[in-house]
C-alpha cells in the first residue's frame, strides 16, 4: 500500500512515523505533505490555550471523551517546551489522557516546541494536516501555555478555547492586552475556587467592551465555567464548541470559509517567510559569506546593517 | 537543511506501585542529555505503554518498576511490540529484580537492565551507544510498506 | 538557652576561646586541609566544624527544651520514656496470601515482636481485587492480597485483637480495609471500643510522594475525615491517621521537606475535622505520625525532636488545643529503605542499626527496622529476624535506653533541632501563602520541591560528593543471597478463584442493599448521617469486595492523575 493510502486509511504506525519525519524536517516528508493536502480540509481543529497549570490537558481529555461518545474520531497534539539549554524536552501531557490510550479512535501525539516561539511547535500546522488527512473528525491542539505568547494557535484552529482559572490576574491583563480577539470561547476552569465569579465578571466586561469592534453577525465570545478534574461543565463546553462550529458552518454563511482563508493565508505567509529566509541564507553560504562575518563587520563599523540587508536581499533574490 | 534526528524515549511505569522517584530522575537526565522524553506517569498497563510508544514513534522504552510484577509486565511489553510489528523499538528496564530474573528478562528481549547504583551518566552513555534515532523514511519505507 | 546555663561573663569567655580555637583550626588546616570542600548532611544542610553554647545562646531552655512529657515535648512525649516501657517493636509484614502473612505474624510475635504491621500488595493498596486486569503479576508480591472479609479473617486468625495493636499501611482504600478489620473483629467476638491500632489513611502524602492515586484530593479528604469522625465516636482507641513523612523522604525529599510537608498535611487534616464540626481536643489525640530514619544520624534525631516541638506549638497556638494529649506528636519510625544497597547487602544491617539508634534517640513510639534483603524483595524470615533482633539489642543490651533524651542539651543537637524547626516553619508559611496543601498539590509545588532534591542528590552521588559504600565508593557487585524470598506466581490464580467463590456465596439482595446505602452516603453532603464507615462495615459484612467498594468511590468521586510537571 502506498504511504498516502496508509495515512488516509488511518494506519497508526505510518501516521506516527510521518509526524516524526515532519518534526525532524526530513526532505522526504515534504512530498508526503504535498500528496496528502488534497485529503485535508474536513477536520474541525480546536485549539486550547492558557497559562501552565490551568488544566488544559484535563479539559482536552474530557472533551475528547465527549467527541468519542458521539463516535467522532479524535486527534490530539499536545505541545510542551523544549529546554533552551539542552534541546531536550519532557512531554508529560499524556498523563492526564490515559483513558484514551487504548481507544483506536483517539490518536495522541506529544511534541516539543524545538525553539519555536508562540506556544506551538513549528510543525504543528503540518501535523494537523496529517491528522486531518488521516480522517480524524476533530483535532484538539493543546499549546504550551507560555503567558502572552499564545496568539499562534488562532492561526491553526477553527475554534480557539482560552482557558484561565480564578485568581490569575496576569491572565486577565494578557487578555486585555491583546489576546482577547483570539478567544472564541473562554473557559474559567477550577470554577469551584474562590474568585471564580469575579473572573467571569471581568471576562464579561472585556467581551462587552470589545463588542463595539464586532460586526452584527460576528460570533460573540462565550464564557464557560468548568471543573475539569471532576468532569463538571464539560457538557456545556462541548455544546459551546459545537455551537461555534455550527455558527461557522451555517448554510449561506461564509464564516467557515473566512476562517479557513485567514488561516491559510497566515500559514502561507509564514511558509513563504521561512522558505525565502532559508533560500537567502543558503545563497549567502554558497557565496562563501556568513552571517557571523557580516555581524563582525557591522560591529566593527565596516558596514552598516541597512546596506548589509540591501546587499543580501539584492544578491539573494536575484 | 534537515535537522539531526532527535532521539525520542518513552519513560513508563508499569505495575501498580507509585515509586516514581527513579523514573522522574532518569526522565530529567534524558532531557538534559538532549532527548525528547514522553512521560506517562504511574500505573500503566503493557497495552497502554505499547500503544503510546507507537503513537509517539519513540526509539526506546524505559520501563521502571518496583512492585515485583516485572516478570509479567516486561515480557508482555515485548510481546505486544512484536504483535504490532514494532519490535524495532528497544526496551530497557530499571528497578530492583531478583538475581535469577535478570537473565530471564534479557532473554525475553529487554536490552539492558539498570539497577540502583547505576549512574545517570552510565545510562545516558548506554543509550547514546546503543540506540540511534530511527532511520529516515526513505530508507525504512520499504520495510514498512510490507507491514 | 545559653543564658540559662552560662552567665554573661562565662559566655564572653566562650566567645573569646572560640575565636582562639578557630584560629588554631585554620592554622592546622594549612598543613592538612579539610577532607571535603563542604560538609553537609545527607539532605545537604551545611554543617560547621564545631558547635558551642554560642549557637544556642538566644534560646530559652524552658521554651525550647524543657522536660520530657512537658510542653513543648522536645525531649519526649512521656515523662518516663523508655525507663518504663520500650517502644513498640512493630515489623511491617505481608507476603503472598492471608495464610502466608498470618504465619509470619505468629513467627514475629513468637520472637518478641510487640505490635503488628500489615503490608498489603499493590492491587489491594490501589483498591483493586486480584482479578482486575490491572493487577496481573502483582498478587502477593509486595505484601498480602486482601479482597474480602474472609481474607481478613484468615489474616488475623488466632491473634487476640484486643491485646495486640495492629497497624495497616493502606491509604485511598483505608476506610474499606478498616471496615473489614472491624467487621472481622466483631465477628470474632471482640468489641470495637477495645480495638487498638492504626490505619495509615494519609491521602495527602500520596499526591505528594507515594502516588497511590485513586480519588481527587477533596473527596479523599472527605473520606479521611469520615474515618476520624467515626473513630472519635465508635473506635476510641484507634489512630485514624498516621501522618507520614516516610514516603516523602523515600521519594527523595530533604529532612526539612519531610518534616514540613508532613506537618502541613497534619494541619490540613485538623482543619478538615474542625470544619466537620469536631472539636480539636476530641480527636487530635488520635492523630499519629510516621517518620523516616535516614542515614544521617544527627539530622534524624534533630528532625524528630523538632517535630514534637513544632506540632505541640501548632496545636496550641494555631488550633487552640487545651488538652496536652492533643499536642503530643506520637510517631512510628521506619529506617530508610532508600539508604539500603543491593551491593554487599550485609552492610544494610549496619545502616539499619545506625538508623534505628537515631530513631530511639529521637524518641520514637514504635519502630520498624528494615531487613537486609528488603532492597530486593519483601523480607525473608531469616532477614526479618535479624532486623527484629537489632531493635532488641538496642533496647536491652546497649544501655542507650537507660536515660531519657540523652543528647538533649548537646550544642550541635539543639542548634540543629532549632534549624530544622525554623526551616520547616518557612515552608509552612509558603504553603499558607499558596492557599493550603490541596492548592499546592494541584500546582505540583511539593512534588517539584522533592523532585529537585532527589535530582540534586543523584547528581551528588554521581559526582562522588556524597558517598554510598559499595555503590559509588569501594564499588562492589551484587551477590546472590540464598534466602531471598520467592512468591509463587501460582497464588494469583488461587486468590482469584477464592474471591470468585466468596462472591458466589453471598446474598445478592443484601449485598445490593448495602451497596446502595453506601452510594447514597457518598453522594450526600459530608456529615455524620452520611459518614461512609457504618455503611462500609455493613457492605463488607454483606460480602462486598475491596474493589467493589473502591469502584463505587471512583464512580461517585472521580479519579485523579498526577500533574506530572518537571
Amino acid at each position: 500500500m502506498d504511504i498516502i493510502q496508509q495515512i488516509v486509511s488511518g494506519d497508526v504506525r505510518t501516521i506516527a512515523r510521518i509526524l516524526r519525519d515532519i518534526d525532524d524536517e526530513l526532505p522526504s516528508s515534504r512530498s508526503v505533505l504535498q500528496r496528502l493536502y488534497p485529503h485535508t480540509g474536513k477536520a474541525h481543529v480546536i485549539g486550547f490555550t492558557g497559562s501552565p497549570g490551568v488544566g488544559k490537558s484535563t479539559l482536552v481529555d474530557q472533551i475528547a471523551g465527549f467527541y468519542r461518545k458521539e463516535s467522532k474520531t479524535v486527534g490530539i497534539l499536545a505541545v510542551d517546551p523544549t529546554s533552551p539549554f539542552t534541546g531536550g524536552a519532557i512531554l508529560g501531557d499524556r498523563i492526564r489522557m490515559q483513558r484514551h490510550f487504548l481507544d483506536p479512535g483517539v490518536f495522541i501525539r506529544s511534541l516539543a516546541t524545538r525553539g519555536q516561539f508562540g506556544g506551538l511547535s513549528k510543525s504543528t500546522n503540518d501535523m494537523v494536516n496529517v491528522l486531518d488527512a488521516a480522517g480524524k473528525d476533530v483535532i484538539l491542539v493543546e499549546t504550551v501555555g507560555v503567558g502572552q505568547d499564545e496568539v499562534e494557535i488562532a492561526n491553526s484552529a477553527h475554534t480557539t478555547v482560552l482557558v484561565t482559572i480564578p485568581g490569575m490576574g496576569d491572565d486577565i491583563q494578557a487578555i486585555k492586552a491583546g489576546i482577547m480577539e483570539i478567544g472564541n470561547i473562554f473557559v474559567v476552569n477550577k470554577a469551584d475556587r474562590e474568585g471564580s465569579r469575579k473572573t467571569v465578571r471581568e471576562l464579561m466586561n472585556l467581551i462587552e467592551i470589545n463588542s463595539r469592534r464586532r460586526n452584527g453577525d460576528d460570533w460573540e465570545p462565550q464564557i464557560v465555567e468548568t471543573e475539569a478534574m471532576k468532569g463538571r461543565g464539560i457538557d456545556k463546553l462541548y455544546e459551546t464548541i459545537e455551537k461555534h462550529r455550527t455558527f461557522l458552518q451555517a448554510t449561506g454563511s461564509e464564516k467557515w470559509r473566512e476562517v479557513v482563508e485567514k488561516r491559510t493565508k497566515i500559514q502561507l505567509m509564514g511558509a513563504l517567510r521561512d522558505e525565502a529566509f532559508k533560500a537567502v541564507l543558503e545563497r549567502i553560504e554558497a557565496r562563501g559569506d556568513s552571517i557571523d562575518e557580516l555581524v563582525r563587520r557591522i560591529v566593527d563599523r565596516e558596514l552598516d546593517p541597512y546596506t548589509a540587508v540591501e546587499q543580501i536581499v539584492d544578491k539573494g533574490l536575484r | 537543511m534537515a535537522n539531526a534526528r532527535k532521539l525520542r524515549i518513552l519513560v513508563a511505569k508499569p505495575g501498580l506501585d507509585g515509586h516514581d522517584r527513579g523514573a522522574r530522575v532518569v526522565a530529567r537526565a534524558f532531557r538534559d542529555a538532549g532527548f525528547e522524553v514522553v512521560y506517562t506517569g504511574c500505573h500503566q498497563t503493557p497495552e497502554q505503554i505499547v500503544s503510546t510508544a507507537i503513537q509517539e514513534d519513540v526509539d526506546l522504552i524505559g520501563l521502571s518498576i518496583l512492585s515485583g510484577a516485572h516478570r509479567y509486565s516486561f515480557p508482555r511489553v515485548i510481546e505486544l511490540l512484536k504483535e504490532n510489528n514494532a519490535e524495532d523499538i528497544s526496551v530497557i528496564g530499571g528497578g530492583i529484580f531478583p538475581m535469577e530474573d535478570i537473565p530471564r528478562l534479557k532473554e525475553a528481549g529487554i536490552k539492558e537492565i539498570f539497577e540502583p547504583g547505576a549512574k545517570l551518566g552510565e545510562i545516558i552513555e548506554w543509550v547514546g551507544t546503543n540506540i540511534s534515532p530511527r532511520m529516515d523514511a526513505d530508507e525504512s519505507g520499504s520495510a514498512r510498506v510490507s507491514g | 538557652m545559653g543564658k540559662q546555663v552560662l552567665s554573661e561573663s562565662a559566655l564572653d569567655r566562650v566567645e573569646k576561646e572560640h575565636a582562639e580555637w578557630l584560629e588554631e583550626y585554620r592554622k592546622a588546616l594549612k598543613k592538612v586541609p579539610e577532607r571535603l570542600s563542604r560538609f553537609s548532611t545527607v539532605s545537604d544542610l551545611e554543617i560547621k566544624p564545631l558547635y558551642t553554647p554560642l549557637d544556642i545562646e538566644n534560646k530559652d531552655f524552658f521554651d525550647n527544651v524543657g522536660f520530657p512529657g512537658k510542653y513543648p515535648y522536645t525531649r519526649g512525649v512521656q515523662s518516663t520514656m523508655y525507663r518504663a516501657r520500650h517502644w513498640t517493636m512493630r515489623m511491617f509484614a505481608g507476603l503472598g496470601n492471608a495464610d502466608d502473612t498470618n504465619e509470619r505474624f505468629h513467627y514475629l510475635i513468637n520472637h518478641g515482636e510487640t505490635g503488628l504491621s500489615t503490608a498489603f500488595d499493590f492491587p489491594t493498596l490501589m483498591g483493586y481485587d486480584t482479578a482486575s486486569p490491572l493487577a496481573r503479576g502483582e498478587c502477593g508480591k509486595c505484601g498480602v492480597a486482601i479482597d474480602t472479609l474472609e481474607d481478613m479473617g484468615r489474616l488475623f486468625a488466632d491473634i487476640n485483637l484486643e491485646e495486640v495493636t495492629t497497624s495497616m499501611t493502606i491509604n485511598p482504600p483505608a476506610s474499606v480495609m478498616w471496615a473489614m478489620y472491624i467487621a472481622n473483629a466483631e465477628k470474632e467476638g471482640y468489641s470495637r471500643k477495645k480495638l487498638g491500632g492504626t490505619i495509615q489513611n494519609d491521602c495527602l502524602k500520596e499526591f505528594i510522594a507515594q502516588k497511590t492515586l485513586m480519588l481527587p484530593p477533596e473527596p479523599s479528604l472527605r473520606l479521611v475525615t469520615d474515618t476520624v469522625e467515626f473513630g472519635t465516636r465508635e473506635v476510641p482507641r484507634w489512630n485514624t491517621i498516621s501522618i507520614s513523612g516516610y514516603h516523602i523522604r523515600e521519594a527523595g525529599s530533604t529532612a526539612v521537606q519531610e518534616l514540613a510537608f508532613t506537618i502541613y498535611d497534619g494541619i490540613t487534616y485538623v482543619e478538615e475535622a474542625v470544619k466537620r464540626g469536631l472539636k480539636v481536643d476530641e480527636f487530635a489525640g488520635r492523630l499519629s505520625f510516621f517518620w523516616n530514619s535516614h542515614i544521617d544520624f544527627f539530622e534524624e534525631i534533630a528532625k524528630m525532636r523538632a517535630s514534637r516541638r513544632l506540632w505541640a506549638r501548632l496545636m496550641k497556638e494555631r488550633f487552640g488545643a487545651q488538652d496536652p494529649r492533643s499536642m503530643l506528636m506520637r510517631f512510628h519510625t521506619q529506617t530508610a529503605g532508600c539508604s539500603l544497597t543491593s551491593q554487599e547487602p550485609y552492610n544494610n544491617v549496619v545502616r539499619t542499626t545506625m538508623e534505628a539508634l537515631a530513631a530511639v534517640l529521637g524518641g520514637t513510639q514504635s519502630l520498624h527496622t528494615n531487613s537486609l534483603d528488603e532492597v530486593y524483595m519483601i523480607p525473608s524470615e531469616q532477614a526479618a529476624l535479624i532486623a527484629l533482633r537489632t531493635q532488641q539489642i538496642i533496647a536491652e543490651e546497649s544501655g542507650v535506653t537507660n536515660v531519657i533524651d540523652p543528647l538533649g542539651g548537646a550544642y550541635f543537637i539543639e542548634a540543629l533541632t532549632d534549624k530544622m524547626e525554623e526551616e520547616a516553619v518557612a515552608y509552612i508559611r509558603k504553603l499558607d501563602e499558596l492557599g493550603g496543601m490541596v492548592a499546592a498539590i494541584e500546582r505540583d509545588y511539593p512534588q517539584m520541591e522533592i523532585a529537585d532534591a532527589a535530582f540534586h542528590f543523584q547528581q551528588q552521588i554521581d559526582a562522588g560528593e556524597k558517598t554510598v559504600i559499595g555503590v559509588n565508593k569501594y564499588a562492589s557487585e551484587r551477590p546472590d543471597l540464598e534466602f531471598v524470598l520467592k512468591i509463587d506466581d501460582e497464588i494469583e490464580r488461587q486468590q482469584i478463584e477464592r474471591t470468585e467463590r466468596f462472591k458466589e456465596k453471598r446474598d445478592k439482595a443484601g449485598f445490593q442493599k448495602a451497596m446502595d446505602e453506601l452510594r447514597r452516603r457518598c453522594e450526600g453532603p459530608p456529615c455524620w448521617e452520611n459518614n461512609v464507615m457504618p455503611a462500609l462495615v455493613d457492605a463488607v459484612r454483606a460480602g462486598a469486595t475491596e474493589q467493589e467498594c473502591c469502584d463505587l468511590y471512583r464512580d461517585v468521586f472521580g479519579t485523579y492523575r498526577d500533574p506530572g510537571t518537571f
